[in-house]
């Protein structure tokens, strides 16, 4: 992505411990670089806190923190994937996105050319989203406290009166419906990783979803479950649900959306698909007679156009994911054990 | 990427017309060992197992290299993991084996300085980058590996790098196998022996066990339709009476082997005996750096303080018995109870080719 935002750095090009002191640098920082990205009524209250009005209802929060090792990688860079991160978490409660809050943690020494960059990719994804970026702070710490830079995000989202949405609501004859190729992102950043030496085309899978869930909540009223697949991937996500709900649940090795270069770099690097994080793809749980609805709304979005059921709920009790292999016989899919990857996100 | 070379030998069709000739050359009960934990996995991950007839057993060998690491030498590691001056490096699946109290990762989180690689050569970058300490790398296998870490070392030698070196728990097939057969209760009717690891030894060795225990070994690869013809190959002796080595893994095996890789084993190692964790000191069953790469062997450069040069004394863990084939992982009391993959207490329940990690997912499928 080129970057046009012409900001000029004439007297500093480097983060300094002084940008975090709350004086002067850190009062150029938020003029030049995160005020002219998020500016919106809100931010401009330039207060300790912000003040927002809000319909009563239901509300969902959350909160993420991002640390993923490189900070630009291809598809993306931790500024994008910072903001998705939140607004998916929110949207998979059900809500709409509307806030986020946004904490940096810099390395001094970070180049402040790479922190515009992230700044403008998440000014790029909140547009998208449609959400408002409304508070935000940044500490520095000394050259090597940190690693370049750490994000964290908080956002709040309104729940529909009607829609509930819930790990534990998977129930016996629902179908479980995937809306894109597992395992994109884990091995888009693996691939950056010089150690490994392979290379892919492929582009980390980074993306709101809060587009796609909303139509699906408000046009199909009994959604049971909705979760984005990122650390741990399909595997431990749906391992949890198989644990909330108390259900068994069963994947068709045949129907999984693994595309030929996450399955062959798994092959070689001994991973399972089911086990790498994504970054923007969709789980659905809900009622088989909807699956057909389903899949049809999540195929006209950009991001969902390889929605497919991948897997269906059995009866209760157990608690276990399984998987009909492509040969008719079954195996288990266990919750991931310790880390198959580190800083992914 | 180019994928269908995997796909291939994945294919249901082929799978079907294997296991359908499987069921029509049994006749008699056999029970056949794979020795490679690869194997295992494999077995256990393609359902290898439920295609087959009943008569047929599998039984699941002792080619596990993490599993039968020794508790003192992952005791030793930790020491020299522990130590200001050294960075030290392996492969992943080390991480989590348990030693007498602790294991690479927690030792990791309390500040050693251990790095996870992707391959031997990426400490050699270590090394030369950081002059001021010393690299060492877990060089942990059997034939297949041991070649890899040798001419790793070979490299760090020819640039002169003094700071590197190996910390080596390397085992060699043919002696446990061997042990296997010589165990007067024995159940092996057949073996499946490791492709890879003929793909560097060849198959000279094997002919000698077969022909003097009378039992049929089949060279077999690691993807499905591989498995079974290796299955189908060895049932079809055994029906016949006849104990042959056979090659069922041509497209990587030659009889020969890889000679340069057995160049840089006769050249760099010398035959030790060594402990398998959970089955005991079996002779001349390890390669150790012989004398000219001394100065290159962790385990004399940093002299344990601490742990005995006798076997360890024996854990709760019975995979000992279960990897020479006279028992199953239920047998064991612990399994899937207080030992699973979560909280290992043995090692064949941390590596994902260990037979008990294979054997707790089918446990809870059924």
């Amino acid at each position: 992505m080129e970057i046009t935002c012409p900001v000029s750095f004439t007297d500093f090009d480097r983060v300094l411990l002084g940008h975090g002191s709350g004086g002067k640098l850190s009062r150029r920082l938020i003029d030049t670089i995160f005020y002219p990205a998020f500016k919106n009524e809100w931010l401009e209250q330039n207060h300790d806190g912000c003040v927002f009005p809000m319909n009563a209802g239901k509300l969902a929060c959350s909160t993420d923190s991002f640390v993923v090792d490189p900070i630009f990688f291809p598809g993306g860079n931790i500024g994008d994937l910072a903001v998705n991160g939140t607004v998916n978490d929110l949207a998979c409660c059900g809500a709409d996105p509307m806030f986020l809050t946004v904490g940096f943690i810099l390395e001094e020494g970070l180049p402040l050319s790479d922190l515009q960059k992230i700044v403008y990719a998440m000014k790029i994804a909140a547009e998208k989203a449609d959400v408002r970026i409304i508070a935000g702070d940044t500490k520095v710490v000394a050259h090597g406290q940190c690693d370049k830079l750490f994000i964290n995000t908080s956002g709040i989202g309104a729940v529909p009166p009607d829609v509930c949405i819930s790990p534990s609501k998977a129930e016996p004859g629902d179908v479980v419906i995937c809306s894109g190729n597992i395992g994109v992102h884990g091995i888009t950043i693996l691939s950056t990783r010089e150690s490994l030496g392979f290379e892919t085309t492929l582009e980390s899978d980074t993306a709101s979803l809060n587009k796609m869930t909303s139509k699906l909540v408000k046009t199909i009223t009994d959604v049971h479950v909705l979760r984005d697949p990122t650390r741990g991937g399909v595997g431990t996500t749906l391992n949890e649900i198989a644990e909330a709900s108390k259900v068994k649940i069963e994947l068709d090795e045949a129907r999984l959306p693994v595309p030929d270069a996450v399955r062959a770099a798994s092959e070689i690097l001994g991973l399972d698909p089911l086990y790498i994080a994504n970054e923007g793809i969709l789980l659905v749980i809900l009622p088989e007679k909807h699956a057909g609805e389903a899949v049809a709304l999540l195929q006209q979005f950009s991001e969902g156009r390889q929605t497919c059921v991948i897997g269906r709920v059995l009866e209760p009790g157990g608690a276990s994911v399984s998987m009909k292999t492509i040969y008719g016989n079954h195996r288990i899919v266990t919750m991931l054990t310790g880390e198959q990857l580190p800083r992914i996100c | 990427m180019e994928l269908k070379y995997t796909e291939d030998f994945r294919n249901n069709d082929r799978v079907r017309t294997l296991v359908n000739a499987i069921h029509k050359e049994t006749v008699h009960a056999w029970k056949i060992m794979e020795i490679c934990g690869g194997q295992t996995h494999a077995i256990a991950r393609f359902g290898i197992e439920e295609m087959l007839p009943s008569e047929i057993k599998l039984l699941h060998g002792p080619g596990c290299p993490v599993c039968v690491t020794p508790i003192r030498i992952i005791d030793h590691v930790l020491e020299i993991a522990k130590r200001p001056e050294v960075i030290f490096t392996s492969f992943g699946d080390m991480m989590r084996v348990p030693g007498s109290e602790s294991d690479l990762l927690k030792t990791k989180a309390a500040g050693a300085d251990i790095r996870i690689l992707y391959s031997p050569s990426d400490a050699i970058a270590i090394a030369s980058e950081n002059p001021e300490k010393e690299i060492v790398f877990f060089a942990v296998g059997f034939e297949t590996t041991a070649p890899v870490y040798l001419a790793t070392l070979k490299e760090a030698k020819r640039r002169n790098l003094k700071n590197f070196s190996l910390l080596t728990s390397l085992f060699t097939v043919p002696p446990a196998i061997d042990m296997i057969l010589r165990q007067p209760d024995h159940q092996v009717s057949g073996f499946l022996t490791a492709g890879h690891v003929c793909a560097v030894t060849g198959c000279g060795a094997y002919r000698t066990l077969a022909a003097e225990y009378n039992r049929p070994m089949v060279v077999t690869g690691f993807e499905p339709t591989d498995l079974l013809y290796g299955i189908y190959k060895c049932v079809c002796q055994l029906e016949r009476g006849i104990a042959q080595v056979e090659n069922a893994y041509k497209r990587v095996v030659s009889d020969t082997g890889n000679p340069e890789a057995i160049q840089l084993m006769e050249e760099m190692t010398v035959p030790v005996d060594m402990e398998w964790r959970g089955i005991g000191v079996i002779p001349a069953s390890g390669l150790s750096l012989n004398k000219r790469h001394e100065e290159f062997d962790a385990g004399k450069k940093f002299p344990s303080k601490h742990i005995p040069k006798t076997a360890s004394a024996t854990d709760v863990c019975i995979a000992g018995d279960i990897m020479k084939g006279n028992k199953q992982p239920s047998d064991c009391v612990y399994f899937g109870t207080t030992c699973n993959p979560e909280h290992p207490s043995g090692a064949p329940m941390v590596s994902s080719e260990g037979v008990c990690s294979a054997y707790f997912k089918k446990m809870i499928i059924a």
